[in-house]
């Protein structure tokens, strides 16, 4: 565990362990339900949810030197609040949506602490925040960063777009070159990810009835979080021209035969729908093809049900023919899906 | 296959693997990795397990098998079903193959074979006897091919060391025991990493995907000087060396580059450029960490030559090193119209003919499908 000062506290309050720093600080969870006078606390908790909820990055008032004292911990606790609140909602969507706002809000501080010329402490925790949480041994290099490469793609492969794949990055000696914000944005989602686990795992209090109007609340909140989809019954260009690769009798390699296998059966075709199509392939052997297909929908020996290949993987095999339709999709089983 | 053409070939692979088990060993840590082999004739027997070449060796002689494999992955259980067998880790394997280069000379050395009526034919898209579609394309020994593998070999080497700054120790290469070549890559970081991981590595490779920004050319405000320059490290350098060929004609082809446009770029980036200097590795064969892979030293049963590890690429000549099979005479009958080479011997091309040809050419033209004994 990374040892923490105040101001790391209040900048990154996930690294906290809430009970003891509760208990460290002398206050009790039933104090914050109970207390008039901290009931400003509760408030502000709420209120960093809501921002969260609604995608901006919470700010507390900026203080001056003077009231940091007192501010700071305002903070971690409006921090700690939120959570119990959280759990005592019981509601993923806003987890996932104020671990997301937290996560963007340490990044903030995490890239000031990485350039920070006068405070070597404040870079080397940041530092030390990629190396002890994300496993990511990051250096300075000048005005860069340097990750080793095998580091950079464990992270960067949670990325769709084409300027984090290595091939359009600085690469020298094994090692990846990136500037302070990439560095930070390098580990966003794993840095979301981290807060909502902490979150989830933590205990969930018993409801006490002063948080229960805070609660509610946040029940209405997340009504407006709910998704209505409508999916178009077209398939993607991808499959469409497998298909037509097949009629046409030509070779469709054995990765176009698996996406194409994969979506159908994800689209909820039956091994019988599917086998046809592959009738004009110039190796076709009916028993052979309703044999693959079977593996493919986990009807075979190991059980194992096989997802259509994502879009990235179908371009590395030369099988994407992407069309405006599209629309920045991330795997063909998404295709035609509409928000209402 | 016929069953007299079968005989033969278990007799020979059987001779073979008796007279070279020095050529034949368990890799390192071979009680983590999965073993699988193929009989002629038949399907593919996975998920077992060897512990040293004594017993690789006596199942080569039980089972005499027509491919022997052994995963790349490592496992805590390798006899298990894959999702039990608890991978720790991966070699990463590169697989570069003649055909993926599809040079010019492939349509000369690539005849085709007739599913329904077995009629062997010039390249063609469909049976001239029966009319079917459904053929087989027979590629046979070309030493231009192997050339260009080799070529595309020794690229992906210095991307590997330099790039990737993986140590040239820790990389072996190997011909396939076809058409192409296998590169190792052993005790390195990357092995930790996964197919998704791996994937992003291959098109790093390829040069597949790369964007016109990170070459220099920004959509609304082009400059000249962020376009690459001859001797930066990694893709740009060899960028600016396909582009603009030397330092002296970089302004020139700066100009013509940015009056061209920014999609005209993207598509040379995609397409020529990619063509010209990425590596043609076969992108499934790397990104899969569950894969079991020929096993060096054992027969190819597509060619009946070794697949042998080769210290020295360059000089390394397939047709004659890793033909290892015995000259004696043997009688087949050959009906196929292009001619190949073995062992600096030319071999047809055969009208129906009743022939003598030393023991290797024999299993050659009867692993390729293009011969029966006599």
């Amino acid at each position: 565990m990374i040892s923490l000062g105040q101001d790391e506290i209040a900048k990154y309050p996930f690294l906290a362990e809430a009970g003891q720093y509760l208990k460290d600080k002398g206050f009790t969870l039933e104090q914050f339900a109970t207390d008039p006078d901290l009931k400003i606390i509760v408030d502000k908790a709420y209120e960093r949810i809501e921002s969260a909820a609604e995608e901006k990055t919470y700010k507390p008032e900026v203080y001056d030197s003077n009231e940091k004292d007192l501010v700071l911990p305002l903070n971690v606790f409006s921090f700690l609040i939120a959570i119990v609140l959280l759990k005592l909602s019981g509601l993923n969507t806003l987890i996932n949506k104020f671990a997301l706002a937290e996560a963007r809000r340490a990044e903030k501080f995490l890239q000031r602490d990485l350039v920070s010329n006068s405070s070597k402490t404040s870079e080397e925790f940041a530092t030390k925040i990629f190396h002890e949480i994300f496993s990511v041994t990051i250096k300075k290099s000048g005005e860069y960063f340097v990750i080793p490469i095998p580091d950079y793609l464990r992270h960067a492969v949670n990325f769709h777009e084409l300027d984090w794949k290595l091939v359009n990055r600085h690469v020298e000696n094994g090692m990846v070159f990136l500037t302070p914000h990439e560095s930070v944005r390098l580990i966003r989602k794993e840095l979301g990810g981290y807060i909502g686990t902490r979150i989830r795992a933590a205990n969930t209090p018993n409801m006490s009835s002063g948080f229960e109007d805070k609660v509610k609340k946040l029940s209405d909140l997340a009504k407006k979080f709910v998704v209505n989809t409508v999916v178009t019954t077209e398939y993607p260009p991808c499959i469409k021209h497998a298909i037509e690769a097949l009629n046409n009798g030509e070779n469709l390699s054995h990765s176009g035969r698996f996406m194409l296998a994969t979506f159908l059966l994800g689209r909820g075709q039956t091994v019988d729908e599917i086998a046809p199509l592959f009738k004009n392939a110039p190796d076709y052997n009916e028993k052979v093809t309703r044999y693959q297909i079977k593996q493919v929908a986990g009807e075979g020996g190991n059980k194992t049900k096989y997802a259509c290949p994502s879009c990235e993987k179908i371009k590395s095999n030369d099988l994407c023919y992407i069309t405006p339709d599209c629309d920045n999709i991330i795997n063909p089983m998404q295709f035609g899906k509409k928000r209402l | 296959m016929l069953e007299n053409d079968l005989k033969f070939l278990e007799e020979t692979f059987k001779q073979y693997y008796f007279d070279h088990f020095d050529l034949i060993h368990v890799p390192d840590r071979s009680l983590e990795r999965e073993y699988g082999y193929k009989k002629f004739n038949m399907g593919m027997i996975r998920h077992m397990s060897l512990k040293t070449d004594k017993d690789l060796h006596l199942m080569l002689m039980t089972n005499i098998p027509s491919d022997v494999f052994c995963s790349n992955g490592y496992y805590s259980f390798p006899k298990l079903p894959m999702a039990e067998k608890d991978w720790k880790e991966a070699d990463v394997i590169f697989d570069i193959d003649a055909k993926d280069l599809n040079l010019p000379c492939r349509k000369d050395h690539t005849c085709i074979k007739c599913h329904s009526c077995n009629e062997i034919s010039l390249l063609q898209d469909t049976c001239p006897k029966c009319k079917s579609n459904k053929i087989d394309l027979i590629s046979l020994s070309c030493q231009n091919c192997i050339s260009g593998v080799k070529k595309e070999v020794l690229n992906l080497v210095k991307i590997l060391t330099n790039d990737l700054q993986i140590d040239n120790k820790n990389i072996r290469i190997s011909f396939s025991g076809n058409e192409g070549f296998h590169l190792y890559v052993t005790n390195s970081p990357y092995n930790q990493l996964g197919s998704k991981e791996r994937r992003d590595l291959i098109d790093y490779i390829m040069f597949h995907g790369a964007i016109p920004e990170r070459f220099g050319f920004k959509k609304n405000n082009p400059s000249r000087s962020s376009f690459p320059d001859l001797d930066d490290p990694g893709w740009s350098g060899r960028v600016a060396k396909d582009l603009f060929g030397s330092k002296s004609k970089r302004s020139k082809s700066v100009t013509k580059i940015i009056s061209d446009g920014y999609s005209a770029y993207r598509q040379r980036l995609t397409e020529t450029v990619k063509n010209s200097i990425g590596v043609k590795i076969d992108p499934n064969v790397t990104g899969d960490v569950h894969r079991i892979f020929r096993l060096e030293g054992s027969l190819n049963s597509k060619s009946g030559l070794a697949k042998l590890a080769c210290d020295n690429v360059e000089k390394f000549n397939p047709y004659i090193d890793a033909c290892l099979i015995d000259d004696k005479p043997v009688e087949i009958l050959a009906n196929f119209p292009i001619e190949f080479s073995l062992k600096n011997r030319k071999f047809g091309p055969y009208i129906s003919e009743k022939i003598s040809v030393p023991r290797y050419a024999a299993v050659y033209m009867l692993c390729k499908g293009i011969a029966n004994l006599a």
